[in-house]
């Protein structure tokens, strides 16, 4: 493979994780509020299917997407009702809405499979993509894959170095202390539970109209990629920065199983297709093993070179959740 | 865990409770009802297709039967699990595993001149211990290694239906070659007797019933089955008091795995009489929806796993005779289950402001108990952080 097909390669790999990036990033907010939206999976079949329905009777992509983000936020709204104002399981309610969503994407979607609709057009930008290297890699791209770049940085921005952000991870981690303080503890949940739904609804149409475009029901390939994003959020240790990379982590090997193909003809297709999963659980594993206590118990028995070492190691992987995560709040 | 009627004894409550219960399942069809025009179907027409594909024939509501009993085994199995606090998302790929297990032994058994009967028994026992080991790797995994069962779970799940395609497509594959119809079948005698003109076993059926009564019994009426749900209500406390918290994790996750084990040996013996892609038919999330629907009542399992058998085995004429697709049953039931929650809280919440109101009569006098303990908490509050050990 030459330079050239690889750089190409690259950038695809940066356009195909765009979605994911995006769903990560509005997952990633919701979480850091204290609200586990569980039923990203759903709403990323719905809003892609929704959005291509949208985009296909108007002729306008731009409709299509601000139906995707209206269709997520409107979920979104649903579990935010169901567990912040009624109280239930977050889980519960989540997950109920992730497996309705996805059957009522496949059964609403029947009358538009394999139709023909607009799709987003690439956009490369005058002067940078002339630069070597850089220009490929970054500079021609859909107007959503520049967004997602933006996003992750504008995201990781808000969070970390605004009062909003500081006052949005406090209700995610002290909800009473935040509350003493003054913060207004479930309008904030609302509010970013629905910015992290609206965002994800965006997701779905990066695939619909865009990476993988097109309605095909079932054989679409989206259904489990919502999971993947709960868990790369988990992996990215809720922060925006560390959750792209490991979006980008995640379509790099998705791309290197697609080039290997060829070469492992002994191997079914379907057992390829599956190897996030056993991935995922195996990186979940090394993130969340540092916290175990027989570790910690095996580690102390260790020589001290090698257990300085392998506490290194654990402790550099390992990631804590917002301490409020899943919990409800109530002012009483 | 609310239970309407044990704890408030008033008729006007109960007469709230039984209104806000049939208000639900009005909103549902409803919702499903605006669903379907929106879609452009003709309500009426299609739910009278449902209905005369379960209950229309004899052949049809045999099916019914057939679907409910694997139904049954998971939604006793995931039973156990949330009474522990755990969401069993795993339990799909502990039904196909469970399947697995059993094609396996009867593979091994059918040219080895063990009689039939014997063969079946071992392989089913083997079933259980497939989903069993499946169930147990996934509560290790988050007992451990701090990873949540959900996610595990859903993994594992992936890596079951990955192992089948690969069993059937490879080492197990029909002579000549291997297709998505599944394994070459059994003989005949390798399979659970059914009734005549039918694919119904009344063996499986009465393993199903069974299933539940001891389900039942376990949780409601045992030791275990009051410590249990101690752990899945206050995990802190459960501990304190002496309870091995994990150690009961982990059996619940065994118990469950056993019996969806059970549920794909039933499928493989009693439906199939081979091992197929699709084995678990989706069946273990469907038990998880049953369990939320029921709101973990072990009394109201069977008639609600009954309704959704037939609501899954009615649709499937839709695509035939009304051009729908099939996924409406899960549309259905996905809208039954959302509401029965969502009334269930604004129920809760109201019997709260109610009681606030009105101080409890003398006698039937106490406190009111916070909502936070109404509806598994404990899943709610240890969820992603996975430290499920202390």
């Amino acid at each position: 493979m030459d330079a050239t097909t690889l750089l190409i390669g690259l950038a695809g790999v940066l356009a195909s994780s765009a979605p994911i990036v995006v769903a990560v990033i509005g997952e990633t907010l919701t979480e850091r509020a204290g609200v586990i939206n569980l039923s990203i999976n759903g709403t990323l079949l719905l809003s892609a299917m929704g959005s291509f329905a949208v985009a296909v009777t108007t002729g306008s992509v731009v409709l299509g997407f601000l139906g995707g983000a209206a269709i997520g936020a409107a979920i979104a709204l649903v579990l935010a009702f169901g567990s912040i104002t009624l109280r239930q399981s977050q889980v519960a309610i989540g997950f109920v809405l992730a497996l309705f969503c996805r059957d009522l994407s496949y059964f609403l979607g029947n009358s538009y499979m394999g139709q023909k609709g607009p799709r987003l057009s690439v956009h490369p930008i005058p002067l940078l993509e002339d630069i070597p290297v850089l220009g490929t890699l970054l500079f021609r791209h859909d107007i959503l894959t520049y967004l997602s770049f933006i996003l992750i940085f504008a995201a990781s921005w808000w969070i970390f170095r605004t009062r909003q952000g500081l006052m949005v991870r406090a209700v995610g981690e002290r909800a009473e202390a935040a509350f003493a303080r003054g913060a207004r503890v479930n309008l904030t949940r609302y509010v970013y539970t629905a910015l992290g739904g609206a965002l994800v609804g965006v997701a779905g149409p990066m695939f619909s109209l865009s990476v993988k475009a097109g309605w095909k029901g079932t054989i679409s390939g989206l259904d489990g990629l919502g999971w993947i994003v709960l868990a790369i959020v988990i992996f990215g240790a809720w922060s925006p920065v560390r959750g792209a990379l490991g979006a980008y982590l995640f379509g790099l090997l998705q791309w290197l199983s697609v080039l290997l193909q060829p070469h492992l003809q002994q191997i079914p297709s379907q057992v390829l297709q599956v190897a996030p999963f056993p991935l995922m659980i195996l990186t979940l594993l090394l993130v969340n093993i540092g916290n175990a206590e027989w570790v910690e118990r095996v580690l102390a028995a260790l020589p001290a070179p090698s257990r300085r070492l392998a506490t290194r190691v654990l402790r550099s992987l390992r990631v804590v959740s917002p301490s409020s995560l899943g919990v409800p709040f109530q002012r009483d | 865990m609310s239970r309407p009627g044990l704890s408030e004894s008033r008729p006007r409550i109960a007469a709230i409770n039984a209104g806000m219960q049939m208000g639900a399942l009005a909103l549902a069809f409803l919702l499903t009802t605006a669903i379907l025009l929106f879609a452009g179907a003709p309500p009426l027409a299609a739910y009278r297709e449902i209905a005369a594909g379960a209950v229309g024939s004899f052949d049809s509501f045999s099916n019914v039967l057939v679907a409910w009993v694997p139904l049954l085994l998971a939604a006793a199995g995931v039973l156990v699990t949330f009474a522990a606090g755990l969401w069993n998302i795993g339990v799909e790929g502990q039904i196909v595993m469970g399947a697995v297990f059993t094609t396996w032994v009867l593979r091994l058994l059918q040219e080895s001149g063990v009689p039939p009967a014997v063969a079946i028994i071992v392989a089913m026992l083997a079933g259980m211990i497939g989903g069993g080991l499946w169930a147990a790797l996934a509560g290790v995994l988050r007992t451990f290694g701090g990873v949540n069962e959900i996610f595990g779970g859903l993994g594992l799940n992936f890596v079951a239906t990955a192992l089948t395609l690969w069993l059937i497509f490879g080492p197990w594959k029909r002579p000549g070659v291997g297709s998505m119809s599944g394994t070459e079948p059994f003989p005949e005698e390798f399979g659970l007797p059914t009734v005549a003109g039918s694919r119904l076993s009344l063996w499986s059926l009465g393993l199903g019933i069974f299933a539940v009564i001891i389900i039942y019994v376990l949780l409601e009426r045992t030791h275990f089955g009051l410590r249990l749900r101690a752990v899945g209500l206050n995990h802190k406390a459960a501990f304190l008091l002496g309870v091995p918290t994990w150690q009961y994790g982990l059996v619940a996750f065994v118990f469950c795995g056993g019996l969806a084990g059970l549920a794909g040996g039933v499928q493989v013996t009693g439906v199939y009489h081979r091992l197929i892609p699709s084995i678990s038919s989706g069946y273990g999330f469907l038990g998880l929806m049953i369990a939320m629907l029921i709101l973990y009542r072990a009394v109201w399992l069977a008639p609600v796993a009954l309704f959704f058998a037939a609501v899954n085995i009615g649709s499937i004429q839709l695509p035939i005779v009304l051009k729908l697709d099939s996924t409406l049953s899960g549309v259905l039931q996905g809208t039954l289950v959302l509401l029965v929650l969502l009334v269930e809280g604004a129920r809760q919440r109201y019997l709260k402001k109610l009681r606030a109101k009105v101080p409890p009569a003398p006698g039937t006098g106490h406190s009111p108990r916070p909502p936070a303990a109404a509806a598994l908490p404990a899943s709610g509050a240890v969820i992603i952080d996975g430290s499920g050990e202390d």
